[in-house]
């Protein structure tokens, strides 16, 4: 055990460091006098002298992280980290007289964190504010990673950094170094996302939202989380300017944030353009949103323009693995949501916002996929699989079988689990689903009209697990689960 | 001349016969001294042993008062840092090196008198690929060799049998094919048991079946030429399209891009033995051209991959004896056509005859290049011919009636050397012997291609294509172009 002392300590300042997130509902709270001052200035300072203690007392273990203890410490910051996140939004609801269970707080922190959007909340518009930034401000911060932060601007994860930042940024090539020091490709991956927050924000409080709204909905479209500060979500504004907004910053948050870093320094668009993963991320979020509106202007459930205006946003948004929904599109014919919650496993590129399979596995699958049927014909044919020019490791590609196995398996065995508990197949595998692809809204009593309050407790936790699994990418959540990673 | 070459390999070496040939002083350098005692053995030369970029051994080597320096080392960087050397401290006026990377391009500022003082860029590798890739476009050809930039050809062709020509008198060409602007200059006829004989081309001279006929003729025209002697039946045009490469050295690949980038729909296949260098083509290449890993020479591989629909079979390794090999192998399962890189010219003359269509000598296609170099006068481009035998030069006649004794002239007035014949007068080219045009300006006129005939006057800056059977006879053409104020 003593092994992870290091571990621990950095896991101290992570949750001291985590405290000073919740200045910000407090600061809202101050100026809009919600009366929930006193509860989040007391969680801060109770995060933070936890923190602080855990911190200080393994002063002494400062020690370069191998690679297990990235996996170790990923997993147990998202699994304790949300706990942090679950006291004040207990108590506040505590003190509004709108008391939770554990079960559910925690559920709506993992939710926020891992930037699914799903909630157990009902009646958001007569939520405190302070309650709805928290909730939203999660999501901001899990999109980009709350490790990939710390890396970037704490000076005490010098050492090992490159080793949390492999473990939580999601995809299968992990070794793509862009800048020398892992430091510089944290700060720069976080200054384009906050750039993208601070347009985004602009171009909603321009829209016609009010400034409090326009933050809360940037938090969670540039992560492409899907949490609201109202009940109807984005139908809540009834306006086509504010969804086109929407849709060109999932789009964007959709793509490799190292594209975009990239791009800037080297001062030209011309290899962001040619990447193979962002024009399939591209193709499959505006395709499918084109499909959708077909399918639905087809089958005559709105007219040409309606159609085209629904089926792009819905599409794009639960395809980006967003979930805002502004109408309840399981009445629409039911090819459409299904599509569009298959879409969100696969859409979103590695290193995005989002979560799911991830655009560059399914790339790469499907030129293996060829290369098969290549050798049919060809039994002494050489055919690397490439991407963008560049040869793909044997490695990556056995990486790739892998996590789709245990992507299958997770999925199918949860929903399994879900289905003996009586939950009905549609909505068990639906929930799964968009948790697992942190989505949000599922089908069935999972929709986007309900919301996961009505499961029991035991399905409310499987679909956690769930969440915490999809974002930390399988594997490394269940190497931990293994007997072989705590043997010496 | 006093020329100086470096590195004594195979381009090396047959750079120093041909050029010795030519009563030149030659001088090779190489590390080697066993390879180096064989040359002098074989060539009238000196050998000088020891690294090309050492000053010591430049000066041994005659440094001084040397006229030009061929740098062919195996390795780009000996050859270039030579070049500098020779330039800095011994001011040897022309340098000409080769270098196979692309980054160092004629033109490119690093070859600059401030950079590597290079005057001249030769890759043995190119100057193949681009010979290859004319015989790939007219497949009726033995040999494609440019003048002008491409404005007019000369291509030897195999006379076949029912062809329009073939039986036909050399007189008789204008009443056979009307369209066909051409000018026959020699036919090599083959006989049993001993190597072709040279026939003189003269109105009378009847072309026969299996002759190899020498044609230039302009660009335009090169199609009905070479239907006129090759091919049985003019509508029936069949384009080379299936082709097959055996070997995937440096010339195979840059042979595969270059026929992928022409735009035609070619299928190519590669065949190499070695798997590493298999995965380098296949992520090199795109993915329409099918790298298989295997053997030239293996029957099995040849035969599942189709070889019997195979219209072009290229073997291109560095070895003589799996060309050899592959080629007959390839020819006896139904490759329509066949060609193999030849080095050695014994092999190349046991070869003449036998099944393979072409055999090319790699050294042999860039010697033109060299040669026009070391020419005096205004030789604009020399193609050495039927292994070093013949010659075809494009010679530019200067001055006028009074300094010259070819210019304003009829053909059939001037006295060329027994054997020798013109062949196309190229009229309006640029003149780059006097000052180069300034930058955007078109010449005046566009350029056009004279056939010869007897009545053909020729006029100053005309640049003239002359056919040499022999040649020592190289010498009297260009005495005879040369300018003199003491004419008359």
């Amino acid at each position: 055990m003593s092994d992870f002392f290091p571990v621990l300590r950095v896991f101290g300042a992570l949750v001291g460091f985590f405290s000073l997130g919740m200045l910000v509902p407090l600061v809202v709270s101050w100026t809009h006098a919600d009366g929930l001052r006193h509860v989040w200035a007391i969680s801060a300072g109770i995060s933070f002298f936890c923190g602080f203690v855990v911190w200080g007392s393994l002063r002494r273990h400062r020690r370069e992280l191998q690679a297990r203890h990235g996996i170790f410490l990923v997993s147990f910051t998202w699994v304790l980290l949300p706990l942090f996140a679950t006291l004040p939004m207990m108590w506040a609801l505590d003190s509004i007289g709108r008391p939770v269970n554990f079960t559910h707080a925690y559920f709506e922190s993992v939710s926020g964190l891992t930037t699914t959007g799903a909630t157990v909340l009902a009646k958001l518009d007569e939520l405190p504010v302070s309650i709805n930034v928290w909730r939203t401000f999660l999501q901001w911060i899990g999109g980009m990673g709350i490790l990939v932060l710390a890396v970037a601007i704490l000076p005490l994860l010098g050492v090992g950094g490159s080793q949390l930042f492999k473990a939580e940024v999601a995809g299968p090539i992990k070794d793509s170094k862009i800048t020398p020091r892992v430091k510089d490709t944290a700060k720069g991956l976080w200054g384009i996302y906050a750039t993208f927050s601070t347009v985004c924000f602009l171009a909603y409080w321009a829209g016609g939202m009010t400034a409090m709204d326009a933050m809360m909905h940037m938090f969670t479209t540039v992560s492409l989380g899907g949490l609201s500060s109202h009940d109807s979500s984005f139908a809540h504004f009834g306006s086509p300017l504010l969804e086109c907004v929407a849709v060109v910053f999932m789009l964007a948050a959709s793509c490799n944030f190292a594209l975009y870093f990239i791009a800037l320094r080297k001062g030209h668009w011309r290899g962001f353009w040619r990447d193979p993963e962002l024009r399939a991320t591209l193709t499959a979020l505006i395709g499918g949103g084109l499909l959708v509106a077909l399918v639905l202007w087809a089958k005559g459930t709105y007219g040409l323009w309606d159609a085209l205006r629904y089926g792009m946003f819905h599409a794009i948004s639960v395809g980006s693995t967003t979930g805002y929904a502004t109408v309840d599109y399981l009445a629409w014919p039911v090819f459409a949501p299904l599509f569009m919650l298959l879409l969100s496993g696969v859409a979103t590129s590695a290193g995005s916002a989002g979560c799911g399979i991830k655009m560059v596995r399914v790339l790469i699958l499907v030129k293996q996929a060829r290369r098969e049927m290549t050798r049919l014909v060809h039994p002494r044919a050489v055919q690397p699989v490439t991407l963008g020019g560049m040869v793909v490791d044997h490695r990556v590609i056995f990486s790739v079988l892998a996590f789709m196995l245990v992507y299958g398996v997770t999925t199918i065995s949860l929903s399994m689990l879900l289905v003996l508990t009586d939950l009905d197949p549609v909505t068990a595998f639906s929930a799964v689903l968009a948790s697992v692809n942190c989505t949000g809204p599922g089908l069935g009593s999972v929709g986007p009209a309900g919301n996961f309050s009505g499961l029991t407790d035991f399905q409310v936790w499987v679909c956690t697990f769930a969440m915490v699994l999809g974002r930390l990418e399988m594997l490394s959540f269940i190497a931990l689960l293994t007997p072989s990673f705590w043997r010496k | 001349m006093k020329i100086i070459i470096l590195g004594a390999g195979r381009i090396g070496e047959s750079v120093a016969g041909t050029l010795v040939s030519e009563r030149n002083d030659i001088t090779v350098i190489d590390t080697d001294e066993a390879r180096l005692r064989e040359l002098e053995d074989r060539f009238e030369l000196r050998g000088v042993v020891g690294s090309g970029i050492e000053p010591d051994v430049l000066v041994e080597a005659g440094a001084r008062d040397a006229d030009m320096l061929i740098a062919c080392a195996a390795q780009d960087e000996t050859n270039l840092v030579c070049c500098k050397v020779a330039y800095q401290m011994f001011g040897i006026p022309t340098r000409i090196a080769r270098v196979r990377s692309n980054a160092y391009k004629e033109g490119s500022p690093l070859l600059g008198k401030e950079g590597f003082a290079v005057d001249c860029v030769i890759c043995p590798e190119e100057s193949l690929t681009r010979y290859i890739g004319k015989l790939v476009e007219y497949p009726e050809a033995l040999q494609v060799r440019e003048f002008a930039d491409g404005l007019a050809c000369l291509v030897s062709v195999r006379a076949v049998a029912g062809a329009p020509l073939v039986r036909h008198t050399i007189a008789e060409l204008r009443e056979c094919v009307p369209d066909a602007d051409m000018r026959i200059v020699a036919i090599y006829r083959r006989f049993e048991n001993e190597p072709d004989r040279f026939i003189f081309c003269e109105g009378q001279t009847l072309i026969e079946p299996g002759d190899e006929v020498f044609v230039l003729s302009a660009r335009e025209h090169l199609q009905l030429v070479l239907s006129a002697l090759h091919r049985y039946d003019p509508n029936d045009h069949r384009e080379v399209e299936r082709i097959m490469i055996a070997g995937g050295g440096r010339v195979g690949l840059r042979l595969a891009r270059q026929l992928v980038e022409t735009g035609r729909n070619y299928q190519i296949k590669i065949l190499e033995p070695n798997h590493a260098r298999c995965v380098q083509l296949a992520s090199e290449l795109p993915h329409d051209v099918l790298v298989l890993h295997g053997d030239g020479t293996d029957e099995d591989l040849l035969e599942n991959e189709g070889i019997e629909k195979i219209d072009l079979f290229l073997s291109l390794t560095s070895d003589d004896e799996d060309n050899i090999m592959s080629s007959l192998l390839a020819k006896r399962l139904g490759a329509t056509r066949v060609l193999a890189l030849i080095n050695r010219r014994s092999y190349a003359d046991l070869m003449h005859g036998t099944q393979i269509d072409i055999a090319l000598s790699p050294a042999q296609t860039m010697l033109g290049e060299l040669l026009a170099y070391v020419r005096q006068g205004d030789v604009q481009a020399v193609h050495s011919l039927r292994r070093g035998v013949a010659e075809a030069l494009e010679i530019v006649a200067r001055g006028d009636r009074k300094t010259s004794r070819v210019v304003g002239r009829k053909i059939s007035d001037i006295e060329l050397p027994k054997g020798a014949q013109f062949g196309l007068v190229m009229r309006g080219l640029p003149d780059l012997g006097e000052g180069v045009i300034p930058a955007g300006e078109t010449p005046p006129t566009p350029a056009k291609v004279i056939i010869a005939r007897g009545d053909t006057v020729i006029e100053s800056n005309d640049h003239v294509v002359i056919f040499v059977p022999r040649k020592r006879l190289v010498r009297d053409v260009e005495k005879l172009f040369r300018v003199s104020a003491t004419f008359f």
